[in-house]
């Protein structure tokens, strides 16, 4: 198993982690911004209070036009570090008194402002009517800079960041450990899934407990496993049936493949002993009573020994084409062309006396059982070269080409060709298109042929016409 | 001189053809004829019906192979693990050329396989030629090649 890039667990602490941190600086944004302004509102309150009481105490020094008495009470201010300057104005508007009390001109303000408070860059302004019974004696004007309100801001950054750091070093300690809850079933899971796919034990059963979903999955896994299981049973089960069936079926073909072959070597033995016995008898009947027997009776004694003979020759034929149904295939590769020049040179004696052209084409190496494959050879070839007997000049002709994945071996005579309508009786056991009279033979040749290339898993056909030649074709899978 | 010869075949008309194959060239003197594998083990071992017949092992035992009671293979098999007719020539004169008989017979160690031919001819041939060959011309293997003689 491949080690994933990442893990759950690593995903997991990392997904808290992010979560808890965006909420932390969430909620300390929210906390700082309402602090600031709380605090802000709390700073107009009790600077508008403290000109309150200024202009409470200098009714009398406003009332008496008395500015040194103005200027002692503003003076008061001085304890107050925060304090920038502060201003009485009468009731004409006029400057009357000023804090510092030399205050350079342009620090407050020539003018009364209009009442009420207004915050710059770094200070706070604020402006408030002197009034007593209900008449107004001047206006005060007071200056205070944002010292505390910064260092309140600071001081509530600072707690945030520790509080941020802090928080997720504590998330990431819970989530380290929470992680193991959600990552460890999953990662047992694995294991118990590798095991099954490395020991083909379908009775491993994963038994992660858990009511989420990783309890819902393992569970389902176990349930795979227990199908996987249930069906392996049955495929196992109906495996062992066919083969206790294929194992039937092949005692059977046994038998009776033994019992074909009983046959064949009873056929063997004990049908041709008494045709060896007929001809032998009437051989010696021939012999000793040659003297006291007329021209018809030794002919028929002839007919007698040559019927004999005939189904001996049938038999033993017959004998050849069953066991060319049965005998095993021992597939080599095969020289065709070295195969047919052979045969040829074999059938020489046969076409002693006669003109005869052989012709072969380019003949290739097929994969096949080199007897089987001669034979079909010998049989097309020496049938060729019989039905062109009567064929003045003979020319026999063997090709092969290619055709669609087979090789296509074709057999050409210019002899007695056939009847095309009997065709389909051409590859028959026993068939013949000829009497025996005209031409000799069995008839078992092209069914030899036949069933020796359909073992091959090729065609066999023909093509011809009375007195003009036939090709025989057979095919091979390449 | 002629060398005998035990002829093992239980077919009444096989046995005259190849007695009289052998009578037309001379050959069948000699010949002794075992009507099944049994006496012609018995032949070998001078038991039963042979046990007083003298002399020693044939020149050469002709075997049918499809015989009543002990069969021709069985007859080869037992010769072959006897040391007294371990080297005795053996050929198999028979109506099959079944491919297992051949392979089975060579396999026991045989030393001829012959398949009786249909027509008479060739028969009367096949058979003149194995009794000149066997009977005349073959040295067969001094008698009593066995281990305790040779010592």
């Amino acid at each position: 198993m491949k080690t994933p890039r990442t893990t759950i667990g690593r995903k997991l602490v990392t997904a808290m982690m992010l979560t808890s941190t965006a909420v932390l600086i969430l909620a300390g944004i929210v906390f700082v911004a309402h602090d600031y302004t709380s605090s802000r509102r709390a700073m107009v309150q009790a600077l508008v209070t403290r000109a309150h009481i200024l202009a409470a105490n200098s009714t009398a020094a406003l009332a008496f036009q008395n500015p040194e008495d103005a200027t002692q009470v503003l003076h008061a201010l001085g304890t107050d570090p925060t304090m920038i300057g502060a201003a009485l104005y009468d009731s004409h508007g006029q400057l009357f008194a000023t804090f510092p009390a030399r205050a350079k001109p342009g620090t407050v303000p020539a003018a009364p402002m209009a009442t009420g408070h207004h915050f710059e860059r770094s200070l706070l302004a604020i402006s408030e009517p002197v009034v007593e019974t209900g008449q107004r004696l001047g206006t005060i004007y007071l200056e205070s800079d944002l010292r505390e309100l910064n260092q309140r801001l600071h001081a509530d950054a600072i707690v945030l960041l520790l509080s941020v750091f802090g928080s997720i070093a504590v998330a990431f300690a819970l989530a380290s450990w929470l992680q193991r809850g959600i990552a460890h079933p999953i990662l047992a899971l694995a294991d118990v899934a590798r095991t099954v796919s490395e020991s083909k034990d379908y009775s491993v059963r994963s038994r992660t407990v858990g009511d989420d979903e990783v309890g819902i999955l393992s569970e389902a896994f176990d349930q795979m496993l227990g199908e996987i299981q249930r069906r392996e049973r049955e495929v196992r089960l109906l495996n062992a049936d066919l083969e206790r069936r294929v194992n039937e079926r092949t005692a059977e073909l046994e038998a009776s493949n033994k019992e074909l072959e009983a046959f064949s070597y009873s056929v063997s033995h004990d049908l041709r002993a008494p045709l060896r016995h007929v001809d032998g008898f009437v051989e010696l009947l021939t012999k000793h009573a040659s003297s006291i027997l007329d021209e018809k009776a030794r002919d028929y004694l002839t007919k007698i020994s040559a019927a004999a003979k005939r189904m001996g020759a049938l038999i033993d034929d017959l004998l050849v084409f069953s066991r060319m149904g049965r005998t095993e295939m021992r597939k080599t590769s095969v020289n065709l062309a070295s195969m047919t020049a052979d045969v040829i040179q074999e059938l020489r004696d046969d076409a002693k006396g006669r003109l005869v052209e052989w012709k072969l084409g380019e003949l290739p190496t097929v994969q096949g059982d080199p007897s089987m494959l001669r034979l079909v050879l010998v049989n097309l070839l020496a049938n060729a070269l019989k039905y062109s007997g009567p064929t003045k000049e003979a020319r026999i002709e063997v090709d092969a080409r290619a055709q669609n994945g087979e090789v296509v071996v074709s057999v050409r005579d210019n002899g007695v060709g056939f009847d095309p309508a009997y065709t389909h009786k051409l590859f028959g056991v026993f068939q013949r298109l000829h009497g025996s009279n005209e031409f000799e033979g069995t008839g078992i040749g092209l069914a030899n042929v036949r069933r020796i290339v359909s073992r091959h898993g090729g065609k066999t056909w023909a093509e011809g016409a009375l007195h003009e030649g036939a090709t025989f074709y057979f095919s091979l899978p390449r | 001189m002629l060398k005998r010869i035990l002829l093992a075949e239980d077919n009444e008309n096989d046995l005259e053809l190849t007695l009289t194959a052998l009578a037309e060239h001379n050959l069948a003197n000699e010949v002794v004829v075992a009507r099944d594998g049994a006496e012609a083990w018995d032949f070998l071992c001078h038991k039963g019906a042979f046990a007083d017949r003298n002399g020693g092992n044939p020149a050469v035992v002709l075997l049918d192979l499809k015989m009543p009671k002990v069969d021709g293979l069985e007859v080869l098999r037992r010769m072959r693990e006897d040391p007294r007719f371990k080297a005795v020539p053996v050929v198999v004169l028979t109506s099959s050329r079944e491919e297992s008989d051949i392979v089975q017979s060579y396999k026991l160690g045989v030393n001829a396989f012959v398949v009786k031919p249909v027509a008479f001819d060739e028969f009367i041939g096949a058979v003149k030629n194995l009794g000149l060959f066997w009977a005349v011309l073959n040295e067969p293997p001094p008698d009593r090649i066995s281990p305790a003689s040779a010592a």
